[in-house]
């Protein structure tokens, strides 16, 4: 982005703002199809899981929103769905599950073991699972009411909907795993 | 139910067996020392027909000698008649292994050494059960530190910028 900025000329030609005007209703439109298509991975390790079929199946219909087909595999996925507790043990194949999904990924902490650790404080478990990966949208909740994660789905696609989002990306794609987190053995 | 039970135990192994009581719930209990809990539990299994051990499982008296006790829940399901025997073992101490009388004790076994850090000889696969073989020291012991984390990832901290959603908190 700050590049970007640095080789704008000073005074903006009228085939920079017609670019710049035809990129934006492209994004709007990327956006507006991804947003609706979201494919979920569902890594679910605990009691949350009851609550993701409920969410799943008829009463709740994450179909409504476009996100009715999960994909057990990370690679057709857009969104790491993390339902339940992460402990420490399986935090490394969390974070090569995340590695694995194509760009663009999102992802979502499904319940308080999720987001925060919960109520398990100890040894075992880590504290939030964005301190493994990044993370969109948190859902607060033990476990959360479908309500909630539905809320949670409305919130991610409005993040997507606002994202810079190009036909073509021929930027180098970010490099997960340096810098933080370290690679795998 | 299985006083009679604990009874022949004591009459069998005066020297092994002591203190037999009525624990909680109607279950008799017995100490056992700890050289000759795969003796009587071999009496047990042939004798009395005690031929399932559902749970394996050690306390940590923290600076009480010997630190440890193991705990070994037994259940005879023809007679319907439950056991609990209790070993004291110091730290450093070596427990006989069990899993030639039930082959189910192996992983309350490994359970014991992965918490606890209870050596049991003679077991034929003696590695941690839940923990990951990185994990230093022994989880469940009372002097093992309360925030005492050891994460396989270098972990980052939390993020910086959350946005609230709908919710009491942007209402109003």
């Amino acid at each position: 982005m700050a590049d970007e900025l640095d080789n704008l000329p000073v005074i903006a030609t009228r085939r920079d703002e017609a670019q710049g005007w035809l990129q934006s209703i492209v994004s709007k439109g990327v956006g507006w199809g991804r947003k609706y298509s979201l494919f979920q991975y569902p890594f679910v390790t605990a009691c949350c899981g009851m609550e993701y079929m409920s969410l799943q199946m008829a009463r709740y219909d994450l179909d409504r929103f476009g996100a009715a087909a999960p994909r057990f595999t990370p690679r057709q996925a857009d969104l790491l769905m993390v339902v339940g507790t992460i402990n420490c043990k399986q935090a490394p194949v969390l974070k090569r599950i995340y590695e694995q999904m194509a760009e663009p990924k999102w992802v979502m902490a499904f319940g308080v073991c999720a987001s925060s650790g919960g109520f398990y404080d100890n040894y075992a478990t880590v504290q939030g699972i964005d301190r493994v990966i990044p993370v969109d949208v948190y859902v607060p909740g033990c476990p959360p009411r479908p309500e909630q994660v539905i809320d949670a789905i409305i919130l991610l696609q409005k993040k997507i909907q606002d994202q810079p989002h190009k036909l073509m990306d021929r930027s180098p794609l970010p490099v997960i795993g340096q810098g933080q987190g370290g690679g795998q053995g | 139910m299985s006083k009679a039970v604990i009874d022949a135990l004591v009459g069998r192994f005066p020297a092994a067996v002591h203190d037999p009581y009525v624990g909680v719930g109607g279950d008799d209990c017995a100490f056992v020392r700890r050289e000759s809990i795969l003796e009587v539990c071999r009496f047990l299994k042939a004798e009395s027909g005690f031929d399932m051990a559902p749970y394996i499982t050690a306390v940590d008296y923290l600076g009480q000698t010997p630190r440890f006790e193991v705990v070994y829940n037994l259940y005879a399901t023809k007679a319907n008649a439950r056991v609990r025997l209790r070993v004291k073992v110091g730290e450093g101490e070596e427990l006989p292994s069990v899993t030639s009388v039930w082959r189910g004790a192996d992983w309350f076994e490994r359970y014991c050494f992965d918490m606890y850090g209870i050596r049991i000889a003679a077991h034929p696969d003696l590695r941690r059960l839940l923990m990951y073989d990185e994990f230093e020291g022994h989880p469940l012991r009372k002097d093992y530190p309360l925030r005492g984390r050891q994460p396989l990832l270098e972990e980052c901290e939390g993020p910086q910028d959350v946005v609230r959603g709908p919710g009491p908190a942007n209402r109003g």
